[in-house]
């Protein structure tokens, strides 16, 4: 593994390697001395471009704790606002010799360009592009699924275990969201079943083609009692793109697609309850759900270092093992449209 | 001026004949062409067309002269076996008034690589707002007969109809960039399959044929003729179809890339795909190519649009729109209509020529190979391959998305009123500005 762009770079033997790692990670996390000196002498850029404070501080804690020294390239204050292209900071970070670039980009598509332009030779890992991937989101959710859902649900060791047989509602704005989109690639790949749940405006056209089920009535995937609930923030900064209304009111979303304590009480007693932060209390998840024993929010960002962890060990330290990177798919793929006749 | 014998070239692809140019014109065909003497172009096996005519070309001049010049892209239009191109208004200034289309003109017969033919913006400033002052346009020395916003599309129903109505008292020719705009709000990429999973925002076929439906109705109801610019969708293909059917004064054209690329080459977020209207599937392809074939389809406009490197060295959303196409324009053709046997060289050439210079009102372009008739003439080299190297083109900008491909097919030779402006496929710089 050369980079990680993309959930669908992982394919199920590289999945479940990483999820093994992570959970040697969190054990070390147990410890009185956190730290490991795998890293030392190896520096991970973090490129935040948007900002996500929990994302990146999840970023510095794992590649600290893997002893890595940690630059942080946030785009306020620096000289990306002054008009500085992406390429032109790709080069500045590999003339100052980053051996991984965290790269968090508002546009789609921007962590595979600086992986792919020859802008930098350091591992790019997409800490969330656009509305298209976030795939050490995925890995956590995973992660945390696996621990509470898999091994006599939390009793005994999951390792080497993928998914198969959960099954997992996705709710919210699918539409707009990266973590929809990697969780469904990755869930897929791990053996697990999916359900995406929106009102039709927030779901993507082209869905079909997606390895997932489609509901517009939260209540009615309640009642087939899903494993596990994915609850999505409700972007509001995205609430006006392509001409905005989405929906007629929050009230109105809230009503339909809100997680509240009666919607709580239809899930089976074993089922938990994920979010991927920061939260819009009152909107998408109640009080009551969030603050719940199922709620394995709080946990998700705990798991989320170790999985961080994990994949930075992996991709600097892990040698091939990871496995072959997909860089070569790409290219196929374009020889292959490029029809002639 | 030189008299050229073209031997043994072959008529729209027909059987070999020899061809000889002198004083501007079409002198003299078959066994008498050998009388008048002349340089010899070995013709042998090579097809010879009219001079191509192109309806969309962005020329850039003035204003952006770091992406092309009148005199860099007419070089390029050249190589590529044009005769006559047009140059949309989207320039700095705009081509809105009568002072910035003579310029556009004048930079054109300057260059004197082809006929340069500016567009004239139908709104002020591209604006969308008011009509521009269309008449004065019309009547300048640049004699502007196609009208069009170009890049940005004239979504006023009221503005379009005035414009449609109006070109009438000199026939000219209203062309649209049908792209409802509160449909594509931010739109990167075709909307379906490939952009729900990249995570773009989705430009909808829909947003297309809204418009096409409407202004074929517009069109009608005031009785002017309409051109549809680079038509996408197999929805827009199927209401012009019915359109003609109906007795409207339509008329379509395709650009090269839509008739050869699906948005499939998206996926790895390489910005030369970023095109306006998108890349659209496979099944867009093949009606476009079925409407070409089947003349529902008119013309095909390369939509030349050259950018500087900065702006496609870039992540995607940050990139511009558009790809270069005036050097790879008679290739495409050739591969997808020509060498799969949906076309003969004769619908290349009313496709390129004829309908182009018809719909553009343009004269002494797009004829047909006659003795007496001007010498705009094309000669090519089917049997040839080519790998497009962008970085070897005339154009000043490299964001062909064919770079690397292998095309079929080769313009050896341009003739502009019986001038060579390409010999043995390179540029004759010696005598142009005489």
């Amino acid at each position: 593994m050369r980079h990680l762009l993309s959930a669908s770079d992982l394919d199920l033997s590289q999945a479940v390697l990483i999820l093994d790692t992570a959970a040697q990670m969190a054990a070390t996390q147990a410890r009185e001395i956190k730290k490991l000196p795998t890293l030392r002498g190896r520096t991970v850029v973090n490129l935040f471009f948007e900002d996500s404070t929990r994302t990146r501080i999840s970023f510095e804690t794992a590649a600290k704790r893997l002893s890595a020294d940690v630059i942080n390239f946030s785009a306020k204050g620096s000289s990306v606002s002054k008009g500085e292209s992406l390429k032109d900071t790709a080069l500045t970070l590999q003339a100052m010799g980053a051996d991984a670039v965290v790269i968090r980009h508002q546009s789609s598509g921007a962590p595979h360009t600086l992986a792919r332009a020859g802008w930098t030779d350091g591992a790019v890992v997409n800490a969330g592009d656009g509305m298209h991937q976030h795939p050490t989101q995925a890995l956590l959710d995973a992660y945390t699924l696996r621990r509470h859902l898999v091994g006599d649900r939390g009793r005994a060791d999951a390792t080497g275990r993928d998914l198969a047989g959960v099954h997992v509602a996705i709710v919210g704005d699918v539409l707009h969201s990266r973590v929809a989109r990697s969780n469904v690639q990755l869930l897929r790949t791990l053996g697990a079943r999916v359900t995406l749940v929106a009102p039709p405006t927030l779901v993507p056209v082209g869905v079909d083609a997606w390895p997932a089920e489609v509901s517009y009535d939260l209540d009615d995937v309640l009642t087939t009692g899903p494993d596990a609930v994915m609850m999505l923030r409700v972007q509001r900064e995205r609430m006006s793109s392509a001409g905005g209304g989405f929906f007629p009111s929050p009230l109105e979303y809230t009503r339909g697609y809100g997680l509240d304590a009666r919607r709580l009480a239809m899930l089976p007693d074993h089922a938990v309850v994920l979010h991927p932060g920061p939260m819009n209390r009152g909107l998408e998840i109640s009080a009551d759900a969030a603050d719940s024993p199922r709620a394995v929010i709080v946990e998700q960002v705990a798991n989320g270092v170790a999985v961080r962890m994990a994949v930075l060990y992996l991709l600097l330290a892990g040698g091939e093992q990871a496995g072959r990177t997909t860089e070569g798919r790409a290219d196929a793929r374009t020889d292959e449209t490029r029809v002639h006749a | 001026m030189t008299t050229y014998l073209l031997t043994g070239a072959r008529l729209l692809g027909g059987d070999p004949t020899d061809v000889l140019v002198a004083d501007g014109v079409v002198a003299a065909l078959g066994a008498r062409a050998r009388d008048g003497g002349g340089q010899v172009v070995d013709a042998d096996g090579l097809v010879l067309l009219p001079g191509l005519v192109d309806l969309h070309t962005h020329l850039r001049e003035p204003g952006r002269e770091d992406a092309e010049t009148v005199e860099s892209g007419t070089r390029a239009a050249a190589l590529g076996g044009f005769t006559a191109v047009h140059a949309m208004a989207n320039t700095t200034p705009a081509q809105d008034t009568a002072g910035v289309v003579e310029q556009v003109w004048r930079l054109g017969r300057d260059a004197g690589w082809c006929d340069v033919h500016p567009v004239g913006a139908v709104t002020v400033g591209l604006a969308g707002e008011r009509l521009a002052e269309l008449t004065a346009m019309a009547r300048s020395a640049a004699r502007v007969r196609v009208f069009s916003d170009d890049g940005k599309c004239v979504d006023d129903p009221v503005v379009m109809r005035r414009a449609l109505e109006y070109v009438k008292a000199f026939d000219g020719v209203v062309a649209q960039h049908a792209q409802e705009p509160r449909l594509t709000q931010g739109a990167q990429m075709h909307e379906g399959v490939v952009s729900a999973e990249l995570g773009l925002t989705g430009w909808p076929a829909v947003a297309e044929e809204a418009i096409v439906a409407r202004d074929v109705l517009l069109a009608e109801h005031v009785g002017s003729r309409l051109h549809v610019l680079h038509v996408s969708t197999a929805g827009s293909v199927e209401i012009v179809r019915w359109a003609k059917a109906r007795g409207i004064d339509v008329t379509a054209e395709v650009t090269p890339h839509h008739l050869m690329l699906t948005d499939e080459l998206v996926r790895g977020y390489d910005p030369r795909y970023k095109v306006n209207p998108p890349l659209r599937t496979a099944a867009d392809v093949e009606a476009l190519r079925e409407g070409l074939a089947d003349g529902t389809i008119d013309t095909v406009g390369t939509d030349h649009a050259p950018h500087p490197r900065e702006d496609k060295d870039c992540e995607w959303a940050a990139a511009a729109f558009g790809m270069t196409g005036l050097e790879t324009a008679l290739s495409v053709v050739q591969a997808v209509m020509v060498d799969t046997g949906r076309s003969t060289w004769a619908d290349v050439a009313r496709v390129m020529s004829g309908a182009p210079a018809r719909i553009g009102r343009l004269t002494g372009q797009g004829r047909p190979i006659a003795v007496g008739e001007p010498a705009n003439l094309t000669l090519v080299d089917p049997s040839a391959r080519r790998v497009v190297v962008p970085e070897q083109q005339a154009t000043a900008s490299v964001n062909s998305p064919f770079a690397g491909s292998e095309l079929p097919g080769r313009v050896v030779a341009t003739f502009l009123r019986g001038r060579a402006t390409v010999l043995d496929g390179a540029l004759v710089e010696q005598g142009v500005h005489a």
